[in-house]
């Protein structure tokens, strides 16, 4: 019986607090039907890169509160493209102003999302950029 | 097969997308492990099982750490349930194990048991004969945990360390009656917390119970006793208890030298030969019957199945009558 699952890795890079929004995100993932890889904290973006490789996954997702995410998600890309994974589509969730939220989409972030964001939007935006996968 | 070549050449991009390919049952997945095949049977397989919070990621961190020291390559599978309502999975074991990140001689794979029982997904034994096959001579299988006598990590590993932990209270007896028969190495962790005492002492008991753990036999009409510790003639292995703290690494040195003594073990007395044996015996008949019947399937019309099944469910004729006719004509 094959069987696709959409595989989502959760990581929370940087040295800022707690990862409650983080889990939060990878349970309703779960419960959405996805397989999600959850890191835990204070992940270095080679870590994240690292683990994405290791586990196969369609999607990454990046939770940043510290207000680094201009340093820490381009390197995450670039990461995944010299490790030969730019299929994967990377979605930044946090406390990201306004105005980065076009930068970060034009260096190939899908989604982006702010604290209150209903994670049944963030489902759905993962399924849509992920046509050819069931769940 | 592509694949199958960068596989060998340990490229580990085509590594993990074979091990989907592999954990997805899909075609492509299935000829790779036929080509692999002669590549397999170098590894050591090391299952690490016990109750949900024993410490089994941090063990295997550790252990991990232990074995990179020893230059041989380490892969991890670890597993974690699916939810049974949403198919959905939070794999979580990566978290106790970012010490390991950066040794590009240990590759970490998370699985969702899909549905399987036993504590294994149904394409664990598949994954670690990709990594087998990728050169891995050491993998560490961590399995759900759900505390029950987990056979399948039995079967699989050549060597199965069962995981406790103290103050885990009562419910743990009714656990390790059962987990204690497939345990080769036993591992008290959290041995930092109070209660260790207590609970190696249950622990031996127990073991006791399950292996005799000193052989008396008779001698020149004497009665003799072999003692704790010494390994009788014939070969008998005696679980050893040992404590561990997972956090820091206390203990995980001499954990490896149990397993090393384990594997000497079997090598010495014939056993891996004899497990491995069952094992590839298990997994050929379980094929043999899988194609047997999709091959007589397809030759009789579904309808006569149906009619068949209707026969039975109005008690008309038993199951194994059934099954006898439809064989029969
Ligand atoms: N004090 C103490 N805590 C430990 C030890 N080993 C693990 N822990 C802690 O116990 C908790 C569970 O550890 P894990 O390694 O995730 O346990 P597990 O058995 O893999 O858990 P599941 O995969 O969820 O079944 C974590 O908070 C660890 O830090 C130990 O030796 N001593
Ligand atoms: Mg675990």
């Amino acid at each position: 019986m094959p069987e696709r699952k959409i595989r989502v890795l959760v990581a929370k890079p940087g040295l800022d607090g707690h990862d409650r929004g983080a889990k939060v995100v990878a349970r309703a993932l779960r419960d959405a039907g996805m397989e999600v890889v959850y890191t835990g904290l204070r992940q270095t973006p080679e870590m994240i890169a690292e683990a994405a490789l290791q586990e196969d996954v369609d999607v990454v997702g990046l939770s940043i509160l510290s207000g680094a995410h201009m340093a820490l998600v381009p390197r995450v890309l670039e990461l995944l493209k010299a490790n030969g994974q730019e299929h994967v589509r990377v979605f930044v969730g946090g406390i990201i102003p306004d105005e980065d939220v076009p930068r970060l989409k034009e260096m190939g972030v899908t989604g982006v999302y702010g604290p209150g964001a209903p994670t049944e939007q963030i489902i759905a935006d993962i399924r849509a950029a992920l046509p050819s996968v069931t769940v | 097969m592509e694949f199958v070549q960068s596989v060998l050449r340990g490229d580990r991009l085509a590594l993990s997308r074979l091990l989907s390919c592999v954990e997805n049952d899909v075609p492509e997945g299935r000829l790779a492990l036929d080509a692999l095949f002669p590549y397999t049977g170098k590894a050591h397989l090391i299952g690490v099982t016990g109750a949900p919070g024993t410490g089994k990621s941090s063990l295997v961190n550790q252990l991990a750490l232990q074995i990179r020291k020893k230059e041989k390559r380490v892969a991890i599978v670890a597993v974690d349930p699916s939810s049974p309502f949403t198919g959905g999975a939070v794999l979580g074991d990566r978290v106790r194990m970012r010490d390991l990140a950066g040794d590009s001689g240990v590759f970490i794979r998370s699985m969702a048991s899909r549905g399987s029982l036993g504590g294994l997904a149904a394409a664990t034994a598949a994954v670690t004969q990709v990594f087998d096959a990728a050169g891995f001579e050491v993998i560490l299988i961590e399995t759900v945990g759900a505390g029950q006598s987990e056979v399948d990590i039995a079967r699989l590993a050549h060597t199965t360390i069962v995981v406790e932990a103290p103050g885990l209270g009562d419910d743990i007896q009714a656990i390790k009656a059962g987990i204690l028969e497939i345990a080769d190495i036993l591992v008290i962790n959290k041995a930092d917390r109070p209660g260790v005492e207590t609970t190696e002492r249950s622990l031996r008991t127990m073991l006791e119970l399950a292996h005799p753990v000193r052989k008396v036999f008779r001698h020149h009409g004497q009665m003799m006793e072999l003692n704790d510790g010494v390994v009788p003639q014939e070969g008998l292995w005696i679980p050893p208890v040992q404590r561990t703290v997972a956090t820091d690494g206390r203990g995980v040195p001499e954990l490896l030298e149990s397993i090393e003594r384990h594997v000497a073990h079997l090598r010495a007395n014939g056993d891996w030969m004899r497990r491995e044996r069952a094992r590839l015996q298990a997994e050929f008949d379980l094929l043999l019957q899988e194609a047997l019947v999709s091959r007589f399937l397809a030759k009789i019309p579904p309808s006569k199945v149906e009619g068949m099944l209707q026969l039975i469910q109005e008690r008309r004729i038993s199951p194994r009558e059934a099954v006898y006719q439809l064989l029969e004509n």
